[in-house]
């Protein structure tokens, strides 16, 4: 990393939109279209995920020259299954409401291509403050990621967020967001948004760079 | 112990719960390879086989977990032989067949992390089927997989043809082909109990 030095904001920023892990990198979509269907099941669903990102991305981070690297993978998914089996057991004891509506899915946080892929690209290189660093932002990114999906699927599937309701009598709930078709159809609305505000961003710098190139000739 | 008769079994994974289209597990592979139909047809097979393999897997080591009454190390073992098998698979696929092999490539190791394994074989757990029925299981989940897959490859080769506004090209148009797919799936909703 001699070659490009990043602060350590750029680090956490990066998480949340230019390499947001949902809507750029489309990595772990899986938790992010299953248990979306409520906003607070999808805030339940990052916060534990993040957890175990920042926990598997620190002690990674720490192991790193202990790990051969031939059984890197392994010893990583041995590292992530140990923090998944932990956040599994808390939910349960916290609310097992909650622990019902997530169900297998949090176990399958340990097959996140999300936290496997953070492991390999950037923890096991970099040292513990900068990989938790990296590890909160995509983290958080995928966090807020997963919380807009689960609203826009809460308010129009249900018409209600939080559990609290938000039309009057007359409104016709669309039932098929809270229906698993209605992942991939929020998950593509918010797609569309993300990649419109990019291509006005590219368009802008552009202009602004045809319009430097004008000056300086 | 559960009483589920085979062929409910079956059509349950297959079709009514579709692991793709209801559950959303294997979504990765499943956009990743889905782009043409010879390769979403390997997948599919490697999907199923390995499917196949980690359901046995994991009923025998449930047997175990529950002798040593240590259900916590469910996750971990799973995990750990679900991604051995997958090496193994890597390993004989390369030997035998080393065409099939560059073809997928970069995909296999990517099975390790495919929810779709994993959480066939947790499903399995939880819902107390016997050998014979984690078998039925397993099958069923792999010609669902295969099934969802190859449709969904079918309609993005079609779809490559297609004038796609700019913003919609990618993986939007692909959600929402999967969208429309998964709604055509509910349709199935009336064939189980």
């Amino acid at each position: 990393m001699a070659l490009r030095q990043v602060s350590p904001t750029d680090e956490f920023i990066k998480g949340l939109w230019r390499d947001n892990p949902v809507f750029i990198q489309v990595l772990g979509m899986c938790p992010a279209l299953a248990v979306s269907n409520t906003a607070i099941n999808a805030l339940a669903m990052g916060l534990a995920t993040t957890f175990v990102l920042l926990m598997a991305g620190l002690s990674v981070s720490l192991l790193r020259n202990f790990i051969p690297r031939e059984a890197r993978i392994v010893s990583y998914i041995c590292i992530i299954a140990t923090f998944v089996t932990c956040v599994d057991y808390a939910i349960m004891a916290i609310s097992i409401e909650l622990h019902r509506a997530l169900g297998a899915f949090i176990a399958l946080i340990v097959v996140n291509c999300l936290i496997l892929g953070r492991a390999e690209a950037f923890a096991s290189k970099h040292k513990p403050g900068r990989a938790m660093l990296d590890a909160l932002g995509m983290g958080v990114g995928f966090t807020v990621a997963l919380f807009f999906i689960g609203v826009l699927r809460e308010v129009l599937g249900s018409g209600t967020l939080f559990g609290v309701d938000l039309f009057p009598d007359g409104f016709q709930t669309w039932t098929v967001m809270v229906l698993p078709s209605g992942g991939f159809f929020a998950m593509a609305m918010w797609l569309l948004v993300v990649n419109w505000i990019r291509q006005r961003e590219a368009d802008a710098e552009k202009r602004a760079n045809e319009r430097a190139g004008e000056v300086a000739s | 112990m559960n009483d589920q008769g085979y062929w409910s079994i079956f059509l349950n994974a297959a079709l009514i719960n579709n692991f793709v289209l209801a559950y959303f597990l294997g979504i990765c592979p499943f956009f990743g390879v889905s782009a043409k139909l010879e390769t979403a047809v390997r997948m599919s097979g490697a999907v199923g086989f390995v499917m196949l393999v980690a359901s046995v897997c994991a009923f025998g080591i449930n047997l175990v977990l529950e002798a040593i009454n240590a259900p916590y190390l469910r996750i971990i073992s799973y995990i750990l032989v679900i991604s051995s098998t997958v090496q193994l698979v890597e390993m004989l696929m390369r030997k035998l067949s080393p065409p099939t092999f560059r073809a997928l490539g970069i995909f296999l190791p990517l099975i390790t992390t495919n929810c779709a394994i994993l959480g066939l074989a947790l499903f399995q757990t939880n819902k107390g089927y016997g050998f014979t029925q984690a078998i039925v299981y397993a099958l069923g989940a792999g010609a669902g997989f295969a099934l969802a897959l190859v449709l969904m490859a079918g309609v993005r080769e079609k779809l490559d043809l297609a004038d796609v506004p700019e913003l919609f090209k990618g993986t939007a148009a692909a959600l929402v082909v999967a969208g429309i797919l998964s709604m055509g799936f509910m349709g199935f909703a009336g064939l189980g109990r």
